[in-house]
């Protein structure tokens, strides 16, 4: 079963039949594709030996950075990160004519539950990473980048330092790279456990040395960003994809996956009830269908499918109808949810979409920064709501109160965040309103929480 | 002895990554729990002293984040994931486990001050759950022997060659 997983030559290949018999069309691995060669240990060397560090000789000095940002834009690379912003276009938002130092930031918070892909890049093939660090620097004219990691990742933040130390020794990280007079140098700032940090400007904060609070937006990071300068704020995996484009062309990399909006491939994150979760890397437009049966090799115990998170714990709960779904940036949004940082969460039945959902909730309650009241009050209101049902203490006037809050915290906070946190619910409230339903009568019958007469408790036998 | 006294290099060479001295706080505040094992408020005076800000400042960033520990835990420090994705490949169970063996809950500590269990989120090991970190380092796809033998190898060793990393996953198959 394993040989749909394969790595798979440079070129890629017309379709093979897999060993259910059944034809499955060949795809060509990008970033994960090094460190899918055992043994591959992610050195400065082994790295180099795979084609490493090329893209840099090839564009530093020799491509204006302008072109840089041109093809960047062509190939129509988005970020990984969850928002699915086309990269060269944020990079073009930088001004032009700005005297003074600007900032890359790499985005290495990856707290979205479900996903776990730029811990893989990282701890496997730092160097592919850092490649990419450089060249956007190069493109966006930045002499200064800084990898913001979330600071549970202590091994991936060592093995991302020793890198950076490779890397400058042998002149791709310093001052005069390669000869070129272009500068660009790397640091590794730790997190220290904030999920809301992953907000780009809420990272800028805490780089700053702050409580990690979101800016009120405008202005934007690309004129006002760390330390009020033009700043760059990109995932892991959204720079991973740039030695690649720069090497092989922009018109390469649109042609993979579901062009023109959704190009290149991405590493899903597969979790949750099925019989081979990890990282998976397909071609954008894959269906979960696909993903989940072939890739994930299906439910771990047989059971059929209940639901399935597409893009991490902001991403809406869909249901089997929606296998078919194409896992792109639009496809996805179409059918009511968003492909945002690829963790795909599986679900299968008997598991009750309350308690699933509450436990999302409580995810939101914990990492809510507290700056916007919406959002702070609410998500508390939301998880105590929620706990009393799953207690069964609920009543159904909860049904209306939560759907009531979910209206007026979405859309009225600084960040994004505020849409996250009603999304559990809203999608479980929207497919799975019956098991509410069921445990709120249970509650009824219980007479747990039905209103007494006065006094009604001393009089009644029990 | 003081942090900038046992550490003068190592704050010189922080400070040096930054163009505005605030951004070292965090750096620093790893430095100070590191040394004693959470953030005392002698430590937060001091680097406040060393980046000409207020101790309120510092105080008021320690508070915000989940790993800075504001009393002392035990010496390993055990967090379990709890988040949705672990829950559904088990964690509760490892939270019973951790309770049964070593008789403490959520925010406690063993009497003999050698483990402190805390619940935690989302830990970026989604497909490799249910998971722990302890310290610095993560435990993944555990099973009740497996905590059984971590527990034991810290207990006699200090570490346990259980721990996980550089990640992958799944791994490279053998061609």
């Amino acid at each position: 079963m394993k040989a749909e997983y394969e790595p798979v030559t440079k070129e890629a290949t017309p379709s093979s039949p897999t060993p259910n018999g059944r034809t499955m069309p060949q795809h060509e691995v990008i970033l994960l594709k090094n460190m899918m060669q055992p043994g591959y240990g992610g050195s400065l060397t082994e790295y180099e030996r795979a084609g490493g560090y090329q893209a840099i000789r090839m564009t530093l000095g020799k491509m204006a950075p302008s072109d840089v940002i041109a093809a960047v834009r062509k190939s129509g690379l988005r970020g990984r990160g969850g928002a699915g912003f086309p990269t060269g276009v944020k990079w073009g938002f930088l001004p032009k004519d700005y005297q003074g130092p600007r900032y890359l930031c790499c985005n290495a918070d990856e707290s979205e539950p479900g996903t776990f892909k730029d811990r893989q890049l990282m701890e496997r093939d730092p160097h592919q990473v850092l490649e990419g660090i450089i060249l956007a620097c190069y493109a966006i004219g930045a002499e200064s980048a800084y990898i913001y990691i979330r600071g549970e990742l202590v091994l991936a933040a060592a093995i991302l330092e020793r890198a950076i130390g490779e890397a400058r020794a042998a002149g791709y990280i310093g001052k005069n790279i390669l000869g070129t007079g272009v500068n660009v140098d790397v640091w590794v700032h730790r997190g220290a456990g904030a999920y809301i940090c992953g907000e780009e400007t809420a990272l800028l904060e805490s780089l700053e040395g702050k409580r990690g609070l979101p800016r009120v937006k405008p202005p934007f990071p690309a004129t006002h960003g760390l330390y009020g300068k033009p700043t760059v704020v990109n995932n892991v995996e959204t720079l991973a994809n740039l030695p690649h484009i720069l090497t092989r062309g922009p018109e390469w990399f649109a042609s993979i996956g579901s062009p023109p909006k959704s190009t290149g491939t991405r590493i899903f994150c597969v979790s949750g009830h099925v019989k081979r979760p990890g990282n998976y890397e397909l071609p954008m437009g894959v269906t979960a269908r696909e993903l989940i049966y072939e890739h994930a090799g299906g439910m771990r115990s047989d059971k059929p499918l209940k639901a399935f998170i597409p893009g991490g714990a902001s991403a809406p709960f869909l249901t089997p109808a929606h296998l078919d779904v194409k896992l792109d940036f639009e496809s996805v949004a179409a059918a009511g949810s968003m492909l945002g940082s690829g963790g795909v969460t599986v679900i299968e039945e008997g598991t009750n979409m309350v308690w699933a959902a509450l436990r999302l909730m409580e995810f939101f309650y914990h990492e809510s920064c507290g700056k916007c009241s919406p959002c702070r009050e609410g998500s508390s209101w939301l998880v105590q709501i929620m706990r009393r049902i799953v207690a069964k203490r609920g009543r159904m006037e909860d049904l209306e109160t939560l759907s009531d809050l979910c209206k007026n915290i979405a859309g009225r906070t600084v960040c994004a965040f505020g849409d996250a946190e009603v999304a559990p619910i809203q999608g479980t409230l929207k497919y799975w309103r019956d098991e509410y339903v069921a445990l709120i009568r249970e509650a009824e019958s219980a007479n747990l929480i039905m209103p007494k007469p006065i006094g009604a408790q001393q009089h009644s036998s029990r | 002895m003081t942090l900038s006294e046992k550490y003068r290099d190592e704050i010189a060479a922080i400070l040096a990554r930054y163009p505005v001295k605030r951004s070292a706080l965090i750096p620093l505040l790893y430095l100070a729990q590191r040394e004693q094992g959470y953030i005392t408020e002698e430590a937060m005076i001091e680097i406040a002293g060393i980046l000409g800000l207020t101790p309120p400042q510092v105080y008021e960033t320690v508070t915000f984040y989940t790993l800075f520990n504001r009393k002392p835990v035990g010496k390993f420090h055990i967090q379990i994931c709890k988040s949705l994705m672990c829950a559904l490949v088990g964690s509760d169970s490892v939270i019973e486990w951790i309770n049964t063996k070593l008789g403490i809950g959520p925010g406690e500590t063993t009497p003999d001050g050698l483990f402190t269990l805390s619940l935690v989120e989302c830990l970026a090991s989604c497909g490799t759950g249910p998971m722990m970190q302890i310290n610095d380092d993560y435990y993944e796809r555990l099973t009740e022997e497996k905590v059984d033998q971590i527990l034991s190898d810290l207990r006699s060793t200090g570490s346990s060659q259980l721990k996980s990393g550089p990640f992958m996953w799944p791994e490279p198959t053998k061609t």
